[in-house]
């Protein structure tokens, strides 16, 4: 179990005021002039040594991510855009970063951009959360009036600008480039890539876009060094503390800030009170946000929660959104609503997403009722696979994975509903 | 899913005009953009409209929410030099955009995996027979309008549904009744957590920082 004086987000809870004076005392803010002062080349080098990856789901190395920005600042301004978009099903922790340690997301902010040649930065924040998105901009506010942010932030010489741009409900937003349309006032529909955003992202400029978790937790990896962060976690690829969700049929579904590579089973037995009726009524679960592959109890037995863990086991760690099933749970069901948050949430510019969606959502529907064929199950894969891999963006894949997961583990159940359908009509 | 937009319905205003506190809203956020990108503003635009709607519509009788009629939307794209089907793209485009008019009271019941595995059905089951509507329609007195929505990102504080701004979580049938009750009479209702709990600890209290939980009297 993560120690206490490991943890880098302590007031997840809002047990203390969210506003400047109070995120000082809990260590924000302290010297941040220092850590600039060493430079962009030390501030990714330190970055990259610490080994966090993305939180935001795909878990893309950061400090890499950053170098990929262009060295100098040409005639086009370099964007930081902080993705706060905040949808994947099953995933609520950067709602506690926004609303009960903004600061750290702030300098966290003005850090990352002075790195990557930045002199502004825009988050995104998902438009459902309006008292999130408030105290946020409260805070960047505070940081204003302090000198922490505008000319000279902070005392570095460097100017720095965020901007709240508020979403108004479309999932897809949360996918980076329909992000960057979003903010540039279209509707929020993915972009071919190449070229990737580091070339030209917003108003076609070099843009880095980034997960609220992922620059939060910079300021204090660069103030406790890399390799304390790299110290944590399974091994140097699987470093860390991860913000981790918990939801579903446990006693005490919360957020909590654990260790990287943390058994499964651990996190819902010390921080969930258990599986509600115990570990031998747990069905199933989703290790990392709707859109990753279930597991069935078997593999929650041992598995641990990182990236390449999970991987193995033909899942991931996503945006660590983890669903709890327990065997009350009528498990078709529970994936055919996933398919229908998919379909509702393609924004139809490909073809296999906008059709492959409504298909998988209308059979899965036929398969909740069992109104159907035993080889369906098998077109209903098929069809899976016809969608991933064939799309602009990631939410195909995302809306096939959850179906493949539950025909691989749970076919037995599909095959079961459908005779019992049969014995019905009889 | 919201109502369709319609361009020539009945209810479409001839005109809109932010008023005075608006435009004063409207000019700040044009400014925070660059140069030459205010179309950047559009969002922040129809969401002013959604409130100006709103406030006026809170003092009507019978009273109704925010929605965006489509004056505002051109009137918009005057503002910030687009063409107007551009403003009715976006628009239409998201979710939270009313483009018909709406109760006074906009309740969207979260319905998606995290939730129903809490029992959203019987949130939404309640409320339903409580209010005497049903998905995608307004009681009479044009208080209350219900909406079917995706997860909105509370999943550990589930079952929830957002009202207006605000979120209401860790619902029962119960709960959720005193919920509506008090909001009918106009009375602020408490946001968030309707058993008590903070934010997203764990319900029976914080398996972490022991310390400073003992500090700010949470335990
Ligand atoms: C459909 C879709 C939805 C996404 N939603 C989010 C989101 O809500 N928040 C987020 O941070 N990343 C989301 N992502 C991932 C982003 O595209 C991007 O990879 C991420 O913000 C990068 O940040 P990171 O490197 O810090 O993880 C989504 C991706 C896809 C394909
Ligand atoms: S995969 Fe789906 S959501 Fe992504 S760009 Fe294509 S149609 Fe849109
Ligand atoms: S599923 Fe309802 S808030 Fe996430």
């Amino acid at each position: 179990m993560l120690n206490d004086k490991d943890r880098i987000f302590t007031n997840l809870y809002g047990w203390e005021s969210f506003t400047l004076k109070a995120a000082q005392k809990r260590g924000d803010w302290d010297n941040t002039k220092a850590i600039l002062k060493k430079g962009r080349e030390w501030i990714i080098d330190e970055m990259k040594a610490s080994g966090l990856r993305g939180r935001g789901g795909a878990g893309f190395p950061t400090g890499l991510k950053w170098s990929f920005m262009p060295k100098e600042v040409g005639d086009k301004p370099h964007y930081l855009v902080i993705n706060a978009d905040e949808s994947e099903p099953g995933t609520c922790k950067d709602r506690d970063i926004l609303r009960n340690d903004p600061h750290k997301l702030i300098e966290g902010a003005l850090i990352a951009g002075f790195a990557m040649g930045a002199h502004a930065a825009y988050i995104y924040v998902r438009g459902e959360f309006y008292n999130e998105s408030s105290s946020l901009s409260v805070a960047i506010h505070e940081a204003y009036d302090a000198g922490l942010l505008g000319k000279n932030a902070a005392g570095s010489g460097w100017d720095f600008d965020i901007i709240v741009h508020r979403g108004a409900g479309a999932y897809i937003c949360g996918e980076e480039t329909a992000l960057i349309e979003s903010i540039e006032g279209k509707k929020g529909q993915p972009r071919n890539k190449p070229p990737f955003p580091a070339m030209a992202g917003l108003y076609s400029c070099p843009t880095t876009v980034n997960n609220v978790e992922t620059i939060a937790v910079v300021p204090t990896i660069l103030r406790r060094g890399g390799s304390w962060f790299a110290g944590l976690g399974r091994d140097e690829k699987n470093a860390g503390t991860k913000l981790f969700c918990i939801s579903g049929h446990v006693v005490n579904p919360c957020n909590v800030e654990e260790e990287m590579g943390i058994p499964l089973k651990d996190l819902i037995e010390k921080h969930c009170g258990g599986v509600i009726g115990g570990w031998d009524n747990l069905l199933a679960i989703i290790p990392g946000g709707s859109s990753t592959p279930m597991l069935p109890k078997e593999t929650c037995d041992h598995i641990r929660m990182d990236f390449d863990s999970l991987r193995e086991v033909g899942t991931g760690l996503g945006t660590a959104g983890v669903i709890v099933m327990d065997k009350s749970t009528d498990i078709i069901q529970a994936i055919c609503r996933l398919s229908q948050f998919y379909m509702h949430e393609s924004c139809g510019q490909c073809t296999p997403c906008r059709e492959g969606t409504g298909w998988l959502w209308r059979m899965m529907k036929r398969m909740v009722q069992g109104n159907a064929t035993v080889d369906e199950i098998d077109q209903l894969f098929e069809i899976t696979k016809e969608i991933e891999g064939q799309t602009i963006c990631a939410l195909g894949d995302a809306a096939a994975w959850p179906v493949q997961g539950l025909i691989k583990h749970f076919r037995p159940e599909m095959e079961k509903r459908i005779m019992e359908y049969r014995k019905m009509a009889a | 899913m919201k109502k369709p937009f319609d361009l020539h319905a009945d209810y479409q205003p001839e005109s809109f005009e932010f008023n005075k506190t608006f435009k004063k809203a409207v000019k700040e956020m044009i400014a925070r953009y660059p140069k030459g990108k205010q179309q950047s503003a559009v969002m922040p635009l129809l969401d002013l409209t959604q409130r100006q709607v709103a406030e006026e519509g809170a003092k009507q009788h019978p009273p109704y929410g925010g929605w965006i009629p489509r004056a505002a939307m051109d009137h918009i794209a005057e503002l910030l030099g687009m063409h107007k089907v551009k403003v009715y793209e976006v628009a239409s485009f998201y979710s939270m955009y009313n483009t018909a008019p709406v109760g006074k009271y906009l309740v969207q019941c979260c319905t998606t995996t995290p939730c129903w595995l809490r029992g959203s059905d019987k949130i939404v089951a309640a409320t339903t027979k409580h209010l005497g509507i049903g998905m995608g329609e307004t009681t009479e007195d044009g208080k209350f309008s219900l909406m079917e929505v995706e997860c909105l990102g509370a999943c550990v504080n589930a079952p929830m549904v957002q009202i207006n701004d605000d979120y209401y979580e860790d619902l029962t049938p119960e709960n959720m009744m005193a919920v509506l009750d008090t909001l009918s009479q106009d009375i602020q209702a408490t946001v968030g957590s309707q058993t008590g709990r903070r934010a997203s600890m764990p319900s029976s209290g914080p398996t972490t920082m022991q310390d400073r939980a003992k500090k700010a009297k949470v335990v």
